[in-house]
């Protein structure tokens, strides 16, 4: 946190919106530490780190693919059918690798789909993503799941570790969480790769005038997103031992998009960082993690993350005004 | 060649499967066919696959569900128009069914202030969408995703509170149950209202200010601004429009179902948004109409119940929706991408041209078409100042008129025309000249019609469309490229238009067609009728009455020949060949003052591309694999004017053998001993002397009598 603190206050200049949800952030940590009893106490703090833990891993796959300036609703369904499909292999004999295997390779079988579909057909985003969302999940509950859930089989200890165990004292999903945030934000900061993810969101024919291999590169952070979405389901499913594919249903490809956007991520692409990644997923961690506290029921929650994510996006659209000479109706 | 692929080749040259398909694509109501089909093959699909699946209970049952989701569906499509999208349709509408109950069955209220209260309330709703989306201008995507929750989870907070009450209080209204279960002639009624707002919808989309603005804005919001459009307040009331629609909807469920569970409406933004699309409206905004919205509503609500009546649920249904979504938004895409590449790609379809042995007219041969030198020395008449004098004329005060490139009537006065001026500006591509009976100068322009010019300069509309042809696809009644003209002493002005199928700037890929596409026109100032007298001609170019009133003399450029249309005596109504085969292509034809006719050629025919002309599978090739500025063109570089008599004799031929002052010679003019040259691609005017013509002939005399 100190290492974070000091990359915000370097530029304490002109308030980034990373900044200002940082401000918030720790405003609500503050008015809860205060007024809830318990919520400061370590216990409560690594709970909910925890907690946001799969909603930060997946976030940092839905930060490439929006820095691209595109958009991945499919993540969740990848996320659950390919983590479901390798405890299902897994079930059937399979020991963890192999069964791991398959499951990236099908993740990423669909994070290639995606990426060629946008890429060469030129189907926008939001709707090739909402289909092929639909599409794996509809194939997998098919052809590759028995049922609704998925568990784990009994004694794999080395598959509930991913989940549930610690290193040096602290949680697995911390630190998976940690060292995708790091290694996404290596990658996006040092190499050739992200800084040109950069270059396609912020200007897609520049960046091939330039000679950047633009297709190719969609694909990348399509299958990349969806990488990220099978580490997540595999942590997901070794915390709670089990993977339940109606999570699609859920809201939580939308909380994901709200902990991008809130951390400064702008929608048009070719912005932010993960650092705000990270600080909008705090907010999110505070703010669920308080309102649970509190015993707010989940559709108050959700109706509070909505107004907070719609604010976030008026002030996203207040300090990147759309352009009406170049701007059309429908981009997202 | 043997005789079959001979007699194919000229049976292709008259019909052609291929033109019949570019024409049609170019069609706007060609566009929802796909859909239309897809519609019709899952109807036939599944009366096949389900046993008693056409039978008045379950058609009756189909269709009352088809009420509630065809408004679903229309909400969709107006906010797809307009460019964006909306995502809480699904919440909308559960939201809009739980009001109905709540105010119907538990406070009692009449129905009549159900329906206005839950539209509000479905405008409202529409409301917040269009204030976000239309003022604050955020992603209409994510705008709606966030309201589609908020309602959602509001729905959720508020329904259970009511649902106790809603189950077990019973509200008794004949208007009510009509609503829900009623039939008019045996259609369900809800079904009759949708039809009724549809057809309304369709008016006001289609045929109304702010339907157009909504297409406006959403084919091309900046062009929209420019125009003066207020986009923020039309996309505002499209979203509201959108919300009653959805309330509309939901109100019919409640009428029919008169319940309201916590998975009503579920998911079905993804099926509305999945019709729409497959109906054809594109998601890139600016396309799409009702009757698209209902063939798609009806695409997916008989495929969606036909898999739950064969026992396909769960993952298959998920897939196959998710993949049908992927190829029609794939099809959408890529069709209007290259839709007009493909069309112009198939549009040019060559036939079979034969023009028969080429005349000899190498210099110093005995022939008559010999090359010479008579124009070579033509005197300059306004050189540089006149751009392509198509057409030259000049009236009884000797003053020179022609058409230029600019769309301007230039005039040329003076002892030796040195004063230019510009006498009217039409615009288009002013080509054929003639002066009628009250001295005003009628002009055939390429693009626009046929024209008319007063001596005063002003500038008055003759005739801009004919009749069309019937059972032909394409529209034919506008005139594309009237070419020349020529009056009759009855004041009957007969006019040509070359081409039907191209415009004036493309003019010579008619030619690579080999077709007749062209015709003559006769338009009666008298009745102000406009009427095709000949079609399928093969680019009709110069006319000419002739001296004795009784024909026309017209030429036809492609084929090289001349022919005549009796339009008084004995053989009225009837054509004849003139010339079969001539040297070159003709173009315009004037009177000579020995009572003879002037033709001007415009370019001679080369052995290769009459070869050509004989080949249409060449030039098919060529058309498709070779980049247009590379395409074998007919000669347009040397042409000459030649003089023939009534009956198809060729008396002399006049040459620029040099190619240098008067390569392409579209037009002559004869006047009071003096030939006037134009050309459609010159720089000048020329004339030359004829010594052995009448010093005192001038045309408006032959025409219309000495002035009196």
């Amino acid at each position: 946190m100190a290492g974070l603190l000091a990359g915000l206050l370097g530029r304490f200049g002109k308030p980034s919106q990373e900044l200002i949800v940082f401000a918030i952030a720790v405003a609500c940590f503050i008015f809860f530490a205060v007024s809830l009893q318990g919520f400061a106490s370590i216990g409560n703090i690594v709970a909910m780190l925890r907690s946001i833990a799969i909603l930060g891993i997946l976030s940092t796959g839905m930060a490439v693919v929006v820095i691209g300036r595109g958009l991945d609703l499919s993540q969740v369904s990848v996320m659950a059918i390919s983590a479901a499909w390798t405890l299902t292999l897994m079930n059937g004999g399979m020991t963890l690798f192999p069964a791991m295997a398959l499951g990236l390779l099908f993740a990423l079988a669909i994070g290639v789909l995606n990426g060629w579909i946008i890429a060469f057909i030129e189907i926008p985003p939001l709707f090739a993503t909402l289909a092929t969302g639909l599409v794996c999940f509809g194939v997998g509950r098919w052809l590759l799941i028995d049922s609704v859930h998925a568990y784990p089989p009994k004694g794999a200890d080395d598959f509930l570790f991913i989940g549930q165990g610690h290193l040096v004292g602290i949680p697995m999903p911390i630190i998976i969480f940690i060292v995708a945030a790091v290694f996404v934000h290596w990658m996006l900061s040092r190499t050739v790769v992200g800084r040109h993810i950069f270059g396609l969101g912020d200007n897609m024919l520049a960046a091939r005038l330039m000679g950047v291999a633009v297709r190719p590169l969609i694909i990348f952070s399509y299958a990349f997103s969806a990488f990220i979405a099978f580490i997540a389901g595999l942590t997901m499913a070794s915390s709670v031992a089990s993977m339940n594919t109606e999570v699609i249903n859920s809201t939580l490809v939308f909380d994901v998009l709200l902990v991008v956007v809130l951390g400064g991520i702008s929608l048009s692409g070719g912005r932010g960082s993960i650092v705000s990644v990270v600080v909008g997923a705090c907010l999110i961690g505070i703010l669920l993690n308080g309102m649970t506290i509190l015993n707010v029921n989940s559709d108050a929650q959700n109706i509070a993350k909505s107004v907070v994510l719609l604010a976030a996006i008026v002030i996203d659209r207040r300090l990147h005004p759309k352009d009406e000479e170049t701007d059309k109706q429908g981009d997202h | 060649m043997s005789v079959i692929s001979d007699t194919y080749l000229k049976l292709h040259a008259k019909w052609s499967l291929q033109r019949t398909v570019a024409e049609l694509l170019s069609k706007r109501w060609m566009e929802p066919a796909v859909p239309f089909i897809m519609m019709l093959g899952v109807i036939v699909f599944c009366a096949v696959a389900i046993p008693n699946y056409l039978t008045l209970d379950n058609l009756t049952d189909t269709s009352s569900q088809f009420a509630e989701f065809g408004f679903v569906v229309l909400a969709m499509t107006v906010v797809l128009v307009v460019g964006g999208i909306d995502l809480s349709v699904g919440a909308i509408f559960a939201m809009a069914d739980f009001i109905a109950l709540v105010l119907f069955n538990v406070y009692e209220l009449p129905i009549g202030l159900v329906v206005i209260l839950v539209l509000l309330s479905g405008g409202l709703l529409g409301a917040i969408n269009g204030f976000l989306i239309g003022y604050l201008k955020l992603g209409a995507f994510l705008t709606t995703l966030v309201t589609l929750i908020i309602i959602r989870a509001t729905f959720d907070l508020t329904a259970p509170t009511f649902a106790i009450d809603i189950a077990t209080s019973y509200n008794e209204s004949a208007a009510w149950e009509f609503l829900g279960e009623g039939t008019l002639w045996g259609i369900p009624a809800n079904v009759c209202i949708l039809m009724v707002i549809a057809v309304i919808g369709h008016a006001l989309l289609s045929r109304s200010r702010p339907g157009w603005h909504i297409a406006a804005i959403g084919s091309n919001r900046k062009a929209a601004r420019h125009a003066g459009i207020p986009i923020n307040r039309t996309i505002f009331w499209t979203y509201v429009l959108s919300g009653m629609l959805c309330s509309l909807g939901g109100l019919m469920y409640a009428a029919r179902l008169n319940s309201s569970a916590s998975n009503t409406g579920d998911g079905l933004e993804v099926m509305a948004l999945t019709a729409a699309v497959l109906g054809g409206v594109s998601l890139a905004g600016g396309k799409g109409s009702v009757g698209r919205a209902l063939i798609g509503a009806t695409t997916i609500l008989v495929l969606i119940n036909g898999l739950v009546r064969l026992g396909v649920t769960g993952g298959p249904t998920f897939a196959l929706e998710g993949l049908i979504m992927l190829v029609a938004v794939g099809i959408d895409v890529k069709w209007m991408k290259n839709k007009n590449k493909a069309i112009s790609k198939i549009y040019v379809v060559p036939a079979l041209l034969d023009l028969g042995e080429l005349p000899d007219a190498t210099e110093n041969s005995d022939s008559i078409y010999a090359q010479n030198d008579a124009l070579t020395n033509a005197e300059p008449i306004g050189l540089g100042k006149v751009d392509g004098p198509e057409d030259v004329i000049l009236d009884r005060q000797g003053r020179i008129y022609t058409g230029t490139r600019e769309g301007w009537i230039m005039r040329l006065s003076g002892e030796n025309f040195e004063d230019v001026e510009v006498f009217a500006r039409i615009g288009g591509r002013p080509l054929g000249l003639a002066f009628d009976r009250d001295e005003n100068l009628l002009v055939c322009v390429g693009g626009m019609g046929v024209y008319g010019v007063r001596p005063d300069g002003e500038v008055f509309k003759v005739t801009d469309e004919t009749n069309r042809t019937r059972w032909k696809i394409a529209d034919d009644s506008r005139l594309r490229l009237a070419d020349d003209l020529d009056i009759a002493p009855d004041g009957k002005i007969y006019f040509s238009e070359a081409t039907t199928r191209y415009e004036m700037h493309s003019w010579a890929m008619d030619g690579l067609e080999g077709r007749g596409n062209g015709r003559i026109i006769c338009h009666d100032p008298a009745t102000g009728q406009t009427r095709t007298l000949i079609r399928n001609l093969m680019f009709p170019n110069g006319i000419c009455l002739a001296h004795d009133g009784q024909s026309i003399f017209f030429a036809l450029t492609w084929i090289c020949q001349i022919k005549r249309y009796w339009i008084a005596g004995p053989k009225k109504g009837t054509v004849e060949t003139v010339i079969e085969n001539l040297p070159g292509n003709p173009d315009n034809i004037n009177r000579s003052s020995d009572g003879n006719y002037w033709l001007a050629m415009t370019g001679m025919r080369t052995p290769a591309y009459d070869l050509a002309m004989r080949m249409p599978g060449f030039r098919t090739r060529m058309v498709k694999r070779v980049p247009p500025d590379e395409w074998l063109y007919s000669n347009i570089n040397n042409g000459s004017v030649i003089k023939f008599t009534a009956e198809g004799e060729v008396l002399a031929s006049y040459w620029d053998k040099s190619a240098e002052n008067h390569p392409a010679i579209t037009s002559m003019r004869e006047h009071r001993g003096y030939l006037y040259l134009g050309g459609l691609m010159n720089n000048r005017i020329g004339r030359i002397p004829l010594p052995d013509a009448d010093p005192t002939w001038d045309s408006s005399d032959s025409y219309w009598g000495p002035k009196a």
